[in-house]
């Protein structure tokens, strides 16, 4: 049955091109970028430092403008939007996992992971915090301000706050890149967890190989351009 | 260790090294635009600073220069014998003006009549400050402005220059031959007002002006004449000063120095007051610049941790630390500090320029004093507030390079302000230039800081515990003000010192205006009445009815020498060591008896008789008691026409001198001086339409002597409109210096701030969402602010203007309601207003930059 309804792709970029004025010369971080993810995939956008996964990223997020192109979220043309209503959308259908965290240094643990629920004013933002950090392995650390977390705790905030929402896509930029590499495996592995369970779409960058074969698609990206699939 | 430190060749490297790395930095921030908060709060807070000192130095020239019209010279040297050649030598080695006054009462006569008059010989240069204004000849007509022009020189030898009484009452007119002594002299000029004029004014005759060469020819000159010899010295005030200190280890016993504040005792206290005020103002324009330099400085520190901890990792020591940033800051401040000196001074020459439109004064040329001190002030401040973090800085663990979240112990921040706040406390003694006043505000100051502090504190912890039950945005500001407790404790007493400042000049400024307009309202008393004879009360009485002026009260006045003190005879002996006194001792004084006390004096000793007092009590002056040094209980006896009356003294009195109403040193219960011979005076005020009603009165009451006040009353009033007026530009400039303290207190945030928007906006928050969250902080900080400075200012307004400026102070309960909604709203829309840039700014720039 559901092979009969004709699944629209979650995101889609058309001819997406991001150029910077650095005052000598123009430099072209991405150019003519066409890419389609499908709900329910887990994606990694992969390649060296300095080839544009983070822009990337954050164009399809609408953190950011693009010289010329477009990127279609959930079928909305988001540059079209004005950037509050960017935001509203953001705060409907997106989740973040950042490399440093982001977590808002005057809140404690629960009141990071409330703020996306309380900004989209869902009614029960602390029961639902409150789950969510339960589920990460953060029960005893509610009240805790984020610098007496952790990195690998910090992140786990991250990541709940990411899932408060319930959101149907999940950005992470090189989520394991501030962790020692057994608290990374540990972070991911929650992540993936959890993607599972929320039957969340996934676009994750990362220069790990290791990590990005545990996506079900990489996307490689060299100097700004797509490489061919490498899947 | 540190012995010979300087002189050691790897100490010279490490200095220089130090002083070369300090400067490149500096360049290299610049460029990037790190230092733009920094130098705009130091160029905006010493060109505030500065601009309000160089304005309130012109205005301090200006003022004692306007009222130094009044005396028609700077200074004057004073003798009854003529004025040795020396003074006048000194005053050329000076440089300053000189001329001379000769002043005699004479009779002159015309063929109808004679009359007495008041001489005064002139030499070429009078008057040096002021005019001698001249009627033109049509007697009928109304005096106008146009009526009146100014004396470009001064009577040419032969001829006279009369006053309106003269003219009146010799039925003269110009080219009339008047005899003056032995010779005739021709009127050529209608005297409107001379600038001396009302110097001394109780005893004024008619005056007449003529040149000082023909005085020989009067053969008025003689043995045993009473006459008044002046030198009138002017110039630049510090050379006044300088021949003021010279000229009084010279002067003999029958010569004295008078300036105008010794002169006219309600202009000294209008002068003193205007520039303690002045100097209040300029120093709330160092308490906004420290506020300003403060809080733009923390930013500053917060941003080079970093670059700190890198350096730190790097192997850089703390000592080549320390004086790497402390050659920067010293740098650094006096490029700024002097950019901002600049600024003042081109502002204040146009805030100059635009008054000299609106009051007739030309503003003298400021000292450079102002810009010595505007250099010191941003220097100080700069490395009193900035180093102190420095030294923590050089303490930051190199492992911040790795833990961002690594930051400063608050105990080092705490001293460190300390050390500013001593710095601070020092410039303000001396930019006060009265150590009261300094000491006030310091103390002040210091004890604001620290309840502010307290309090603040206090408030914030109870507030953001109040935040669980706040919703999601007006949590995060609750939460934003907690987390950065330390800060925003700082902002708001930084903001409320500011505001503070602000307002404690409101209040002093419009008591002290009250005061003056009070003390001389319109209808201050511009006539008196000396010499009215006991019969004369009910007839000078139904005058006053017939023509519908208020009856004035009239004072009975008695003349006696004092001639015993305790029993014990006086002599002038006794007073040698004292001009004033002995003075006081020759001349007679004016007794006079009263059932009550004059409403504008007050008992500061001993008690005002009531009915029953029996015995011979006396209520004195205090200025008269300290000069006859005489206690309360002391006998004081007083020759009246051959008879002698004793009386002690009950009480001790302080006299309004600048009301312009009657009042005597010595007063006495009714009923003691029945039997002694006594006259009246009284003073009153009279419109200037009425004036002719004056003719009628000395036609009816031949005998009555009249003397006319309005023009000194005039010319007061305008002293102090032209104060007034100066004291409110001063204000809304140093007004304008407030706004730096905002724009750093803003400023000093925005990092923080511009990170917290792009997570804000990456998790879904509308630009109106967040505006409110950091709306809430504002009020909650704006809120702080305003009820700190409305607390402050009202306790400081009290103890300065009891305390230091004299005024009866008025409590205004508006001020708070005004004090803290102008905190509130200032800081919500600068707030805002700053804040706007952050809202807007691409979010992932931000992440990734910070990430």
């Amino acid at each position: 049955m559901l092979d009969d309804i004709v699944e629209q792709p979650i995101l889609r970029t058309e001819s997406l091109t991001k150029q910077v004025n650095t005052g000598e010369a123009q430099l072209t971080i991405l150019q003519d970028i066409n890419l389609q993810v499908e709900a329910g995939e887990a994606v990694a956008i992969i390649g060296a430092s300095g080839s544009g996964k983070s822009t990337l990223l954050g164009l399809l997020a609408g953190l950011d403008l693009p010289t010329s192109g477009k990127v279609h979220l959930d079928n909305i043309d988001i540059f079209t939007l004005d950037e509050d209503n960017r935001a509203a959308l953001r705060g409907k259908i997106l989740g973040f996992v950042f490399q440093s965290f982001q977590l808002l240094p005057a809140l404690t643990a629960l009141e990071n992971v409330m703020l996306p629920l309380e900004l989209s004013a869902v009614a029960n933002a602390q029961s639902v915090a409150q789950k969510l950090l339960d589920r990460v392995g953060l029960k005893k650390r509610l009240h805790h301000y984020p610098k007496q977390l952790s990195g690998g705790e910090q992140q786990r905030v991250a990541i709940a706050r990411a899932f408060a929402t319930d959101p149907k896509l999940l950005l992470a930029d090189e989520p394991t890149g501030n962790l020692d590499s057994a608290t990374g495996i540990q972070v991911i592995e929650l992540m993936f967890e959890l993607n599972r369970e929320h039957g969340t779409t996934l676009v994750l960058v990362t220069h790990d190989e290791a990590l990005s074969r545990r996506c079900s698609r990489q996307i490689r990206l060299v100097d700004g351009k797509l490489a061919r699939k490498v899947t | 260790m540190r012995i010979g430190f300087f002189f050691n060749k790897a100490a010279y490297d490490f200095m220089n090294s130090s002083l070369k790395l300090s400067f490149r930095m500096l360049c290299r921030d610049w460029r990037a635009g790190e230092l733009n908060v920094l130098i705009f709060a130091l160029v905006i807070a010493i060109g505030g600073l500065t601009t309000v000192a160089f304005f309130a130095d012109r205005v301090e020239l200006a003022l004692s220069r306007e009222s130094n019209q009044l005396l028609g010279a700077d200074l004057l040297v004073i003798s009854n014998q003529p004025i040795p050649q020396l003074y006048a030598d000194k005053a050329g080695q000076l440089d300053l003006a000189v001329s001379s006054v000769t002043k005699f009462p004479s009779m002159i006569s015309n063929s109808d009549s004679s009359l007495l008059t008041e001489i005064k010989a002139v030499t070429e240069g009078y008057p040096l400050r002021g005019y001698v204004h001249l009627l033109s000849e049509k007697p009928e007509k109304l005096v106008s402005a146009s009526a009146i022009q100014l004396a470009r020189q001064i009577p040419q030898p032969g001829t006279i220059w009369v006053d309106e009484k003269v003219k009146m009452q010799l039925n003269l007119k110009k080219g009339d031959g008047v005899d003056v002594g032995a010779t005739q002299m021709i009127v050529t000029e209608f005297i409107e007002r001379e600038p001396d004029h009302s110097v001394g004014f109780i005893n004024m005759n008619p005056r007449v002006m003529i040149n000082a060469t023909d005085l020989e020819a009067t053969e008025l000159i003689q043995q045993g004449s009473r006459i008044s010899y002046n030198l009138l010295i002017a110039g630049e005030v510090k050379k006044v000063q300088q021949f003021r200190n010279w000229a009084k280890t010279q002067l003999t016993k029958v010569q004295r120095i008078e300036g105008i504040r010794d002169a006219r005792p309600e202009i000294k206290a209008a002068l003193e007051r205007a520039e303690k005020f002045l100097s209040l103002a300029a120093l709330a324009s160092v308490v906004l610049a420290a506020a300003a330099i403060a809080l733009a400085v923390r930013r500053f520190t917060q941003r080079h941790l970093d670059a700190c901890a890198v350096m730190r990792s790097l192997g850089a020591s703390q000592d080549f630390l320390l004086y790497l940033y402390l050659n920067y800051f010293v740098i650094l401040g006096i490029i700024a500090s002097g950019l901002g000196c600049v600024i003042g001074f081109a502002a204040q020459e146009i805030l100059a320029q635009w008054l000299t439109g609106i009051v007739d004064t030309a503003l003298p040329w400021p000292s450079w004093l102002p810009a010595l001190q505007g250099l010191l002030v941003g220097l100080i401040l700069l490395v009193g507030f900035a180093l102190p973090p420095v030294l923590n800085l050089r303490s930051v663990p190199a492992l911040r390079v790795l833990r961002r979240d690594i930051g400063l112990s608050n105990a080092h921040s705490i001293a460190g302000y300390a050390i500013g706040l001593i710095a601070l406390s020092f410039l303000f003694i001396w930019k006060a230039q009265d150590l009261k006043l300094g000491l006030y505000v310091v103390g002040g100051f210091i004890v604001a800081v620290a309840i502010f502090s307290g309090i603040g504190w206090i408030l914030i912890k109870i507030l953001s515990s109040l935040r669980h039950q706040a919703g999601g945005v007006w949590r995060y500001g609750l939460a934003s003000i907690r987390r950065r407790a330390a800060s925003s404790v700082l902002q708001a007493v930084a903001l409320g010192l500011g505001l503070m400042a602000l307002l404690v000049l409101t209040l002093i400024q419009d008591d002290l205006i009250t005061d003056w307009h009070a003390s001389l309202p319109p209808d201050a008393p511009n006539h008196f009445l000396v010499n009215v004879q006991g019969d004369q009360l009910q007839s000078l009485e139904d005058f006053f009815i017939e023509h519908d002026i208020e009856r004035p009260v009239m004072h009975p006045m008695v003349k006696g020498r004092l001639v015993k003190i305790n029993g014990k005879k006086i002599s002038l002996k006794d007073y040698a060591d004292d001009l004033h006194a002995e003075r006081h001792i020759r001349r007679e004084f004016n007794l006079s008896w009263s059932d009550k006390i004059a409403a504008d004096n007050a008992i500061i000793q001993g008690k005002w008789w009531n009915n029953d007092t029996i015995e011979a009590a006396i209520s004195i002056e205090e200025g008269i008691a300290k000069t006859l040094r005489v206690k309360l209980g002391d006998e004081l006896t007083y020759d009246i026409a051959g008879n002698h009356f004793s009386a002690k003294i009950a009480s001790i009195r302080k006299v309004d001198w600048d009301s312009f109403r009657v009042n005597f040193f010595i007063v006495v219960p009714p009923g003691l001086l029945d039997n002694y011979p006594a006259s009246y005076i009284t003073s009153f005020y009279l419109p200037p339409k009425q004036t002719a009603l004056i003719h009628d009165l000395v036609k009816t009451f031949p005998n009555i002597l009249v003397v006319d006040v309005a023009v000194v009353i005039n010319q007061v009033q305008q002293m102090i409109r032209q104060v007034s007026q100066a004291i409110e530009f001063v204000f809304i400039f140093t007004l304008l210096a407030g706004f730096s303290v905002l724009y750093a207190a803003i400023a000093s945030t925005q990092d923080e701030r511009i990170y917290e928007a792009a997570i804000f906006r990456a998790l879904g928050a509308k630009k109106e969402q967040l505006s409110r969250a950091w709306a809430t902080e504002f009020v909650i900080l704006g809120g702080l602010a305003g009820l700190f400075a409305s607390v402050g200012a009202t306790l400081l307004g009290y103890v300065i203007g009891r305390h230091v400026l004299h005024l009866d102070y008025t409590f205004n309960p508006g001020i708070w309601l005004v004090g803290t909604a102008v905190g509130i709203l200032g800081v919500l829309v600068a707030g805002l207003v700053g804040t706007r840039s952050a809202v807007s700014s691409p979010p992932l720039l931000t992440l990734r930059k910070i990430g």
